[in-house]
């Protein structure tokens, strides 16, 4: 449209003018008054069937009969129900038995997947690979054992989980408290030369002494470790918090004091069963 | 008289609030009694020095000082908010950019860049052409004598507090409603002051009626007021501390909260730029509005029904389901309101269609407008709850927020700068249009990165979150989602840079049109009132 042609067909305006500016006295655009009309009737239809208008003591419920809190516990217990066989079977066989079933494992496996992601992923990662002091799930290296068994328990009593008499507790103490600065050096020397790493000899042969008057109770006379008591093998090159000297002196200084929490009565047993196949099954199990 | 009056007052808060810095219990509660009693006492010697000068003359033409004033915090703080928004775009997509110290970590500057872009930008954007608007239009200067300077200080004051809160970690914890409550009471007597310097002008208006533009800005005004007062009723822990407990607790809070936060959308980045957009559009068009009764009809229906929508941001959480769907219906029937304005401002334009090859402005204002009809087209879609179950806390909402802000409140607010520079500092024209062209073009595509990134990585997000297997299992963790994010976070960020440069270029050729485009000849801009 050209602006001779507006000009010609210009439609009233309202005859106000500010600062220039003038209104047209159009009428409103069909389809848009339409547009607006059907909404308005597509709510008053949608707040009757749905619950929607607050009353005294309630809300109307709707004709549908619609409640979002019952349609989600009825898309939870269809999966139960379909489930309810192999979940119950799963939760009552022995642990073993789980890996020689095929039907049993592929369930635990999927399962345990969704209850890893879902619980464990935010320390342990979604890979299982862990952190600087959350243990690598993956590997051959276990704190407090690797066996489906070992698994379940760390996994329903946690460790070092003050709520749970059954967690798994032990305690390295602060040398920092017990050591001389100096000595503390010369054990650092020899947790590096037991982990292969470079070290200064005639400090590491001192602290050899000292490692046999202090540590070697729990983490056994060549530096492998004690399961029992969740002391970690020293001789590997597989470090919880670092194996470089700075980080043993913080760790043998002041210690250190893992925590993870119980799962028992958090997760059903069917979950715990469950997420420990996972993890028994991602390479490292025994 | 006046003067020991002012005197008086501004030594009892410099006193009150050295005392306060003396009490403090909390670092960030003691900086901000200093830089009170900085300001305070600042202005106090200030006022003993001048109070026997000789009364200046009064003026009587349109008080345009302050509205200078506000688009230069405009670009200033436009470009702070844009910078501060990149910056943690790229923090999401590389967290080493939180530098590990809690000033620079993303849920510090998170809210610093909302809030910049939001009030500190949006804010002054609507304060200072509402100011220009309500004058031109009621061919009236603004009431109140320096009272719009009180609001126009006063604001910046409210920013520097809540931006200085938030690095330092103070904070309520409401989104978009973060400053704590001595910040709150502040914007609480500036904004009655701006209101009634707006009304105050309205009611010493020369013309008969009161145009559009200010219906829109009037209801902005009012309304965001009610929303700051119940939002951030709080009980202080102490008098000299930051911190503060809310009055509501529970899924009441909850409901307060987005009840305040989706009318701070409603009523702050609609009714306020729809005020901005009824003025600029058809001035720069040179058209009349399209229609008087569209203009009423979608003013009301939008004011009336944009209250009730906030529910939408609370579907399947503790919320009962029949304020659920009520938030969701008045969504839905909100579309048309808020399409009137779209279709006021793009029709405005028959007639001038030709214009918008050769002014790269008005190019401008069109964009925003589609922006802003396509952004409250998707709000309703997204407030559908089948919809929002998909959508909800996934990067898609981030994406329509921005096509909303950077499309449409951007847009508006850079053609309205680009509109009132020549006119306030009585150049004869811009300094460079084509500069203009490549701030539009740089724009453009930013928002097109930015929403269209985030429109894949929300959906492809909302899908993973909710992909189950046969057995009903979870598929995947959250983290393989913010894994799979990389990309798109990578390509948002350089939608930002994009935003940002096109800002810069504005920046320059405002200040290049204020220092060097020649002088307007004749006089006509400064109309007076009388």
């Amino acid at each position: 449209m050209s602006k001779q042609d507006a000009n010609n067909n210009e439609p009233p305006t309202t005859g106000h003018i500010w600062d220039g500016i003038r209104e047209y006295d159009n009428p409103l655009p069909r389809w848009w008054l339409w547009t607006f009309y059907a909404t308005i009737v597509w709510a008053i239809g949608y707040t009757i069937a749905y619950p929607a208008w607050p009353l005294i003591s309630g809300a109307t419920p709707g004709v549908l009969g619609y409640s979002s809190r019952a349609d989600v516990a009825a898309d939870i217990q269809r999966f139960a129900d379909a489930n309810a066989e192999v979940d119950s079977k799963l939760a009552s066989v022995e642990l073993a038995e789980i890996a020689t079933d095929p039907e049993l494992l592929s369930y635990a496996k999927n399962g345990g997947a969704a209850v890893f992601r879902t619980w464990c992923a935010q320390c342990h990662g979604a890979g299982a690979a862990g952190f600087v002091g959350y243990p690598n799930l993956i590997d051959d290296d276990w704190l407090w054992g690797g066996s489906v068994d070992e698994i379940h328990a760390t996994i329903s009593h946690g460790i070092r989980e003050d709520r749970d008499d059954d967690t798994h507790y032990s305690e390295m103490p602060k040398f920092g408290e017990i050591l001389e600065g100096a000595e503390i050096g010369q054990l650092v020397q020899y947790v590096l030369a037991l982990s292969g790493q470079d070290n200064d000899a005639a400090a590491a042969t001192a602290g050899q002494v000292l490692y046999v008057d202090n540590c070697e109770s729990c983490h056994a006379e060549d530096g492998k470790g004690d399961r029992d008591q969740g002391a970690p093998n020293l001789t590997d090159a597989i470090w919880l918090y670092g194996g470089d000297a700075a980080t043993l002196t913080a760790t043998i200084t002041n210690a250190r004091f893992g925590v993870m929490p119980a799962w028992a009565g958090r997760l059903s047993e069917s979950q715990i069963r469950q997420v420990a196949t996972y993890i028994h099954q991602q390479g490292g199990g025994e | 008289m006046l003067n020991y009056f002012k005197l008086i007052v501004l030594a009892i808060i410099t006193l009150a609030a050295a005392m306060a810095a003396n009490f403090a219990h909390d670092g960030a509660y003691q900086i901000h009694a200093i830089i009170i009693v900085l300001v305070a006492g600042g202005l106090f010697i200030h006022t003993l020095r001048h109070t026997n000068d000789a009364p200046k003359p009064a003026e009587t033409g349109y008080m345009d000082g302050v509205v200078r004033y506000g688009v230069i915090a405009t670009c200033f703080w436009g470009l702070a908010g844009f910078l501060v928004g990149t910056y943690i775009a790229f923090q999401l997509a590389f967290p080493i950019l939180n530098l590990d110290l809690p000033w620079t970590t993303f849920g510090r500057l998170r809210p610093l860049h909302t809030s910049a872009v939001i009030f500190a930008f949006g804010g002054n954007a609507l304060i200072a052409t509402s100011f220009y608007v309500v004058q031109r239009t009621t061919a009236a200067r603004l009431w109140g004598g320096n009272l719009s300077w009180f609001v126009f200080w006063g604001y910046q004051l409210f920013i520097v507090l809540a931006a200085t809160g938030y690095l330092l970690g103070v904070t309520q914890g409401k989104e978009y409603a973060e400053p704590e409550w001595y910040v709150d009471i502040w914007l609480t007597i500036v904004w009655v002051a701006y209101l009634a310097v707006f009304m105050g002008t309205l009611i010493r208006r020369k013309e008969p009626h009161i145009y559009v533009a200010n219906w829109f800005y009037l209801a902005f005004i009012v309304t965001i007021a009610m929303l700051h007062l119940v939002n951030n009723l709080s009980l202080p822990v102490s008098i000299f501390g930051s911190k503060s407990v809310q009055l509501f607790s529970g899924v009441q809070d909850a409901l307060t909260q987005w009840w305040y936060g989706h009318n701070a959308v409603g009523f702050f980045l609609t009714a306020g730029f729809l005020g901005m957009m009824y003025y600029f559009v058809p001035k720069q068009a040179e058209r009349p509005i399209y229609s008087y009764k569209l203009s009423i009809i979608h003013f009301w229906a939008l004011i009336f029904l944009y209250i009730w929508a906030g529910p939408h941001h609370l579907h399947y959480t503790a919320l009962p389901d029949w304020a659920q769907v009520l938030g969701m219906t008045f969504s839905i029937v909100l579309w048309m309101p808020s399409w009137g304005g779209m279709i006021n401002g793009l029709m405005t334009l028959s007639g001038a269609w030709d214009k918008l090859r050769t002014d790269p402005v008005l190019r401008m204002m069109v964009v925003s407008i589609g922006f802003y009809g396509m952004s409250t087209f998707e709000g309703p879609m997204m407030s559908i709850r089948a919809v929002n179950s998909l959508s909800h806390y996934t990067d898609w909402t981030i994406g329509h927020v921005h096509s909303g802000a950077l499309g449409w409140n951007g847009m508006v607010t850079f053609g309205a700068l680009y509109f009132l520079t020549p006119r306030l500092w009585n150049r004869e024209r811009l300094y460079s249009l084509s500069m203009v062209s490549w701030h539009f073009w740089l724009a453009t595509i930013g928002i097109v990165l930015y929403a269209s990134s985030m429109w894949v990585t929300g959906i492809m997000e909302g899908l993973m979150w909710r992909e189950v297997d046969a057995q009903g299992f979870l598929v995947n963790s959250f983290a393989d989602t913010v894994g799979a994010k990389f990309p798109m976070y990578v390509v948002r960020g350089l939608g930002g840079v994009l935003y940002l440069t096109g800002a810069i270029i504005m920046c320059v050729n405002l200040w290049k049109t204020v220092t060097s485009s020649p002088a307007k000849a004749s006089d006509a801009v400064a109309v007076p009132a009388e």
